[in-house]
C-alpha cells in the first residue's frame, strides 16, 4: 500500500478523491450537535433517529443536564441547547441568543397509600404545598379529608419524598408551589434544586419512583411517564379554575394551550397552574436555546427543520413516550417567532 | 595464565562504570519522577478544587463550614450536615466492618482447612471488584426494604435503652444514616480483610509454635502473638477501608436519602459529602457548583485529618512498645 502512495501523480489522486468524498459527505448530510436537560433526552433521541431515516441528517443530542446545555450554547459548542428553565431577557439579549419550546410533559404527585387506587385522590396546590412544606403530617389531615370526603385515610405519617439532584421537574413543581402558596415561595422559592423543609431524596424520576413504591404512606412527584410505567398511584388535581383534572395528553395540552404565551417575550413563561378549566396545573415545557445569528448556518437550519418536522411528524413518537405534542396554536406562535427573530 | 595487558580491560572497567552511573541516574531520575507525578497529581488536585471553590470557601468563610443550611436558591450553603454524614456513616461501616474483617482474616490465616482457604479468600476478593453502582442498587431493592421490616424492632428493642436508645429511634424508612452505613461495611470488608489475611500470614510460625507450646490457646496465640506483631499493618487496613468508605459515592447517594440534616437518630436520612457531588453537580450553577467544589475540598481535609490522626495513633504504638 505505501509503494502506491510514492507516486506523486497517485498521491495527488489519492488525495482528490479523499477531498471530493469529504465534500460529498457534507452535501448529503449534515450532523448537528445539541445538549442539555435530560428531560427530553428520550423524545429528541427517538426523533433523531426517525429525522436521520428520512433526510440523512444526524442530530446528536448529549443529555448533560439543562445548567450544562446552557453552558454549552452559550460556549458555541453546540447548534442548540436545552434547557428545563427558561433563561431571561437579559442573559439572551447578552448572548444574542432566542429560545422555544420543544415538547410537553406532565408532572404528577404520585403516592403509596394502601387501598388508595391511581387517580382516586384529590389534591390541592394548598395541601400539596402544605404537605411539602410539613405543616401537614398525616394522611388523615382535615385538610386532605375535605378533598376526599370518600375515601377512607389512614392515621399514618406521611414521608415526603422528592428530587435529590437539581432537575427541571423540581424547578416546575416547586415553581407551582410558589404560585399556590405564598409561605411556600417566602420559605423555599423554587429552582431546580431548592431547600427541602422535610423529606427524603431520590436520584432522578426513577429514585423518587423506588422510593415511593418500598415506602409506605410516602408522597412524592415524578414525571406522568414514571408513574404509569411503574404503576404508581398518582393524584388528581383542582387546578386553577377550580376544576379536578387527571393527567392525560388533553389535559397537559389545555394547559400549553391557555397558558399565556402572547404576552410572554421569548416564550419566558412557566406554565405551572394555567388558567384553563381543564389544564393540568402541573405541566411543564423545555426550551430549545438557539443563537440568533448563529456562526455555523448551515447547521442552524438544519436544527430549525427538525424541530419543524418534530412539530408537524414527530407527534406520534413523543405520545409513544408519554410526552406531549405542542398544541397547534404554540407550534403557530412559534414559526412565528422563527420568522420574526431569526434572522438567516 | 597468561595475564593479559590491564590497561584495555581498565578502560573497559571505567567505560562500563561511566555508563553503569547513567544508567542509574536515568533509573532514579525516572523513580522520582513516577513519584512526584503523585504528589503532583495530587497537589494539583487540591489546589484546584480549593481554586473552584474560593468563591464559597473565602467568600462565605467559616459559615460555609459552621452553617447547616444548603439553600440552593438563596445560595446560603453551609458543610456541616455533608460532613456529619460522611462521618457517621464511615464510622459505622468501620464498627461493622472491623471486627468481621479481623475474623474472617483469622479464620482463614488459623483455623480453616486448607482446602477451605482459597475458596473463601477468592470470595472475598471478587467481593471488592463489585462496582459499587451494584452495591447502591442491591441496597435500593434488596436491603432497604428489609430494613424497614426490622427497623420498627430495633426502635422497640435498642430504643428503649437509655442515652444510646435515641440513635434508633425514628420512622422505619429503611433508608437513612444506618442503613448506608452497613452498605459501606459491606463494601469496605475486602479490603480490610484482605490486608488482614496478608499481614497474618507473615506471622512466623516459629513465634506462634513457641506460644503454642507454653500452653496459649488460639485465641491467646492470636490476640498476643500474631496482632502485636502486624499491628501497624493492621491499622493500615483499616484506614485504607476507611478512605473508601469516606469517598464512597454511588453505594451512598442510593440509599442514605440525601437530605440535607444532622439529625440524632441513625434511623433518619441525611447525605455525604461525595453523593452530594454526585446528585447536584449536573445541573448546579454559579455559585452553587462552587460550594460543590468546595465540598470536594474539604473531602480533602477530612481525609487528611483521618489519615493524620492515623499516623499519630501509630506512632503512639510504637513509642508504648519502646521501638
Amino acid at each position: 500500500m505505501l509503494t502506491s502512495y510514492k507516486s506523486p501523480i497517485r498521491l495527488a489522486a489519492v488525495a482528490a478523491i479523499a477531498v471530493a468524498s469529504t465534500f460529498g459527505m457534507t452535501a448529503q448530510a449534515t450532523d448537528i450537535t445539541g445538549a442539555g436537560s435530560s428531560f427530553v433526552y428520550p423524545v429528541v433521541s427517538k426523533w433523531s433517529a426517525a429525522y436521520a431515516e428520512k433526510t440523512g441528517n444526524h442530530v446528536n443530542y448529549q443529555s448533560i443536564g439543562s445548567g450544562g446545555g446552557i453552558a454549552q450554547i452559550k460556549a458555541g459548542t453546540v447548534d442548540f441547547g436545552a434547557s428545563d428553565m427558561p433563561l431571561d431577557e437579559a442573559t439572551l439579549d447578552k448572548f444574542g441568543l432566542g429560545q422555544f419550546p420543544d415538547v410537553i410533559g406532565g408532572i404528577v404527585p404520585a403516592f403509596n397509600v394502601e387501598g388508595i387506587a391511581a387517580g382516586k385522590m384529590v389534591l390541592d396546590g394548598k395541601t400539596l404545598a402544605d404537605i411539602y412544606l410539613g405543616k401537614i403530617t398525616k394522611w388523615n389531615d382535615p385538610a386532605i379529608r375535605a378533598l376526599n370526603p370518600e375515601l377512607k385515610l389512614p392515621a399514618a405519617n406521611i414521608t415526603v419524598v422528592h428530587r435529590s439532584d437539581g432537575s427541571g421537574t423540581t424547578f416546575n413543581f416547586s415553581d407551582y408551589l410558589s404560585k399556590v402558596s405564598p409561605e411556600w415561595k417566602t420559605k423555599v422559592g423554587e429552582g431546580t434544586a431548592v431547600q427541602w423543609p422535610v423529606g427524603i431524596g431520590g436520584k432522578g424520576n426513577e429514585g423518587v419512583s423506588a422510593y415511593i413504591k418500598q415506602i409506605k404512606d410516602s408522597i412524592g412527584y415524578v414525571e406522568y411517564a414514571y408513574a404509569l410505567q411503574n404503576h404508581i398511584g398518582y393524584a388528581v388535581m383542582k387546578n386553577a379554575a377550580g376544576n379536578v383534572v387527571a393527567p392525560t395528553i388533553a389535559t397537559f395540552q389545555a394547559a400549553a394551550d391557555t397558558a399565556d404565551w402572547k404576552h410572554s417575550k421569548n416564550f419566558n413563561l412557566v406554565m405551572t397552574n394555567a388558567p384553563g378549566a381543564k389544564a393540568w396545573p402541573i405541566t411543564a415545557t423545555s426550551w430549545v436555546i438557539m443563537y440568533k445569528k448563529p456562526k455555523n448556518v448551515t447547521n442552524s437550519k438544519v436544527a430549525f427543520d427538525f424541530f419543524k418536522w418534530a412539530y408537524t411528524h414527530g407527534q406520534a413518537q413523543a405520545r409513544s413516550l408519554d410526552y406531549v405534542p405542542l398544541p397547534p396554536s404554540l407550534v403557530q406562535q412559534i414559526e412565528n417567532y422563527w420568522k420574526t427573530e431569526y434572522k438567516m | 595464565m597468561q595475564v593479559p595487558s590491564t590497561e584495555p580491560l581498565a578502560r573497559n572497567i571505567d567505560a562500563r562504570s561511566r555508563a553503569d552511573a547513567l544508567h542509574d541516574r536515568i533509573f532514579r531520575r525516572t523513580l522520582k519522577f513516577c513519584a512526584l507525578l503523585v504528589l503532583a497529581a495530587l497537589v494539583g488536585a487540591a489546589l484546584s478544587t480549593l481554586w473552584g471553590g474560593r468563591e464559597v470557601l473565602f467568600g462565605h468563610g467559616l459559615h460555609f463550614l459552621s452553617s447547616t443550611a444548603w439553600n440552593p436558591v438563596e445560595d446560603d450553603y453551609g458543610a456541616l450536615a455533608p460532613i456529619f454524614g460522611t462521618l457517621v456513616t464511615s464510622l459505622i461501616a468501620l464498627v461493622l466492618a472491623v471486627p468481621v474483617s479481623f475474623g474472617i482474616a483469622l479464620f482463614l490465616t488459623e483455623i480453616a482447612p486448607a482446602w477451605l482457604r482459597g475458596p473463601v479468600g477468592a470470595a472475598i476478593e471478587l467481593l471488592a471488584g463489585i462496582p459499587s453502582i451494584i452495591y447502591g442498587m442491591w441496597g435500593l431493592f434488596v436491603f432497604v426494604p428489609f430494613m424497614s421490616r426490622i427497623e420498627p424492632a430495633l426502635s422497640a428493642t435498642l430504643g428503649k435503652i437509655p442515652l444510646v436508645g435515641k440513635l434508633f429511634q425514628g420512622p422505619p424508612l429503611g433508608l437513612g444514616l444506618l442503613t448506608a452505613g452497613i452498605v459501606l461495611a459491606v463494601m469496605i470488608l475486602p479490603f480490610i480483610s484482605s490486608v488482614m489475611r496478608e499481614v497474618f500470614q507473615t506471622v512466623p510460625t516459629r513465634l506462634k509454635e513457641s506460644a503454642y507450646a507454653l500452653g496459649s490457646t488460639t485465641w491467646e496465640v492470636l490476640w498476643d502473638i500474631v496482632l502485636p506483631y502486624t499491628r501497624s499493618a493492621v491499622i493500615g487496613g483499616i484506614f485504607l477501608g476507611l478512605g473508601r468508605a469516606l469517598g464512597e459515592t454511588m453505594a451512598v447517594t442510593f440509599v442514605l436519602g440525601n437530605s440535607y440534616n444532622i439529625t440524632s437518630s441513625l434511623l433518619m436520612p441525611g447525605t455525604t459529602i461525595s453523593s452530594s457531588i454526585a446528585n447536584e453537580f449536573n445541573e448546579a450553577v454559579g455559585t452553587h457548583r462552587s460550594a460543590l467544589i468546595a465540598l470536594g475540598f474539604l473531602l480533602f481535609v477530612v481525609t487528611f485529618i483521618v489519615l493524620l490522626i492515623a499516623r499519630l495513633m501509630l506512632r503512639q504504638l510504637a513509642k508504648r512498645e519502646g521501638r
